[in-house]
């Protein structure tokens, strides 16, 4: 498969490039398939994605009742001091770093250092585990204050079931992924990809992590920041 | 640079995002910690907010790689869902407003 997509070394760039993969009757994704496959997997949850951040917009807009603070929700008390969305802050960091270290895996994986690639993925599954352990706080601590998908005791109702629905899915996403890294990563690690020699899975997987990374810029801007 | 033989790219490049994002994360909760308000708080943080998505699709996926044929099939369907977003801004504003009409007692 890759020898027939080394042959046509077109360079990328340019709408002629783009007639030419599409109009004739032959592969139109120079890619290989398991990596397209990937990207139109990611492309539909986008729109699943936006379908929850769109009804979380318009819930937002409609209420008449006063939508609670989320600078103030989120506060942490840390050394004495109450500390405005902290705790969000932190993951969002924790989170890029995993893709830091995600981008990094793929990039020694193709340069088949098995040890590195395994090791800076499992690397990134424990960040994502931190997130998903700090989002668990973060649930405890809200429910605790008595935040309900029906009601709240900062405002409208409808902050709720926003909170849960959007960061759930995102956190079912995160804990799904860190299944998905740590299989991939054990199978780097006993040399499944060596024997094959095609370290492609790693970036399909990174592409998968980065997608959650990317959904959490916009939970952090919408949700938590708006 | 074709992804056939896989996307090689410097590692410095990847570093060098990271800490970019690391600096447009912070950026984006002093939005928050100054407590910006109103037309100036939203233009920083949707500024932010898609200079992170850019880097992240553009260099940590490669899509800044890959070839138009697979960029646009994936990165322009999404902006259907601007459709989608401006018909419930606009129905959210027509509850809003029978609600304010009807339910304000």
């Amino acid at each position: 498969m890759s020898e027939t997509m080394a042959t046509d070394p077109a360079p990328t760039g340019g709408l002629t490039t783009l007639v030419n993969d599409w109009a004739d009757e032959k592969q139109a994704f120079q890619v290989p398939w398991g990596k397209a496959m990937m990207w139109i997997f990611l492309l539909s949850d986008t729109f699943i994605f936006t379908c929850f951040l769109t009804a979380y917009m318009n819930v937002r807009m409609s209420t008449t009742v006063p939508w609670p603070i989320p600078s103030e929700v989120f506060a942490l008390t840390l050394f004495g001091e109450n500390i405005p969305l902290i705790l969000i802050a932190i993951m969002t960091f924790i989170l890029i770093s995993s893709s830091g270290t995600m981008a990094m895996a793929v990039n020694y994986g193709y340069r088949r250092d098995r040890v590195k690639t395994a090791s800076l993925m499992l690397a990134t599954a424990f960040f994502g585990l931190c997130f998903v352990g700090m989002q668990a706080f973060e649930w405890t601590k809200l429910i605790h204050e008595g935040v309900r998908p029906w009601s709240n005791p900062f405002g409208a109702p409808q902050f709720g079931s926003s909170f849960f629905m959007i960061t759930g899915f995102h956190g079912l996403h995160v804990s799904a992924g860190v299944i998905y890294l740590s299989t991939v990563a054990f199978k780097v690690f006993r040399g499944d990809y060596d024997k094959k020699d095609n370290y492609e899975i790693v970036e399909i997987t990174g592409l998968y992590w980065h997608f959650v990374d990317l959904v959490w810029v916009f939970i952090f801007a919408f949700f938590y920041l708006w | 640079m074709d992804s056939a033989d896989g996307q090689q790219h410097p590692i410095g490049l990847y570093l060098k995002v990271w800490a970019l994002l690391f600096v447009l994360s912070t950026l984006s909760y002093l939005v928050d910690y100054f407590n910006f308000e109103g037309l100036l708080r939203w233009t920083l943080i949707i500024v932010f907010m898609v200079l992170k998505a850019g880097f992240i699709i553009g260099i940590f996926m490669h899509m800044a790689w890959e070839r138009l044929a697979l960029a646009y099939a994936i990165l322009m369907p999404p902006g259907c869902l601007l459709i989608l977003i401006a018909l419930m801004a606009i129905e959210a504003n027509y509850t809003f407003l029978t609600r304010s009409t009807f339910f304000s007692g």
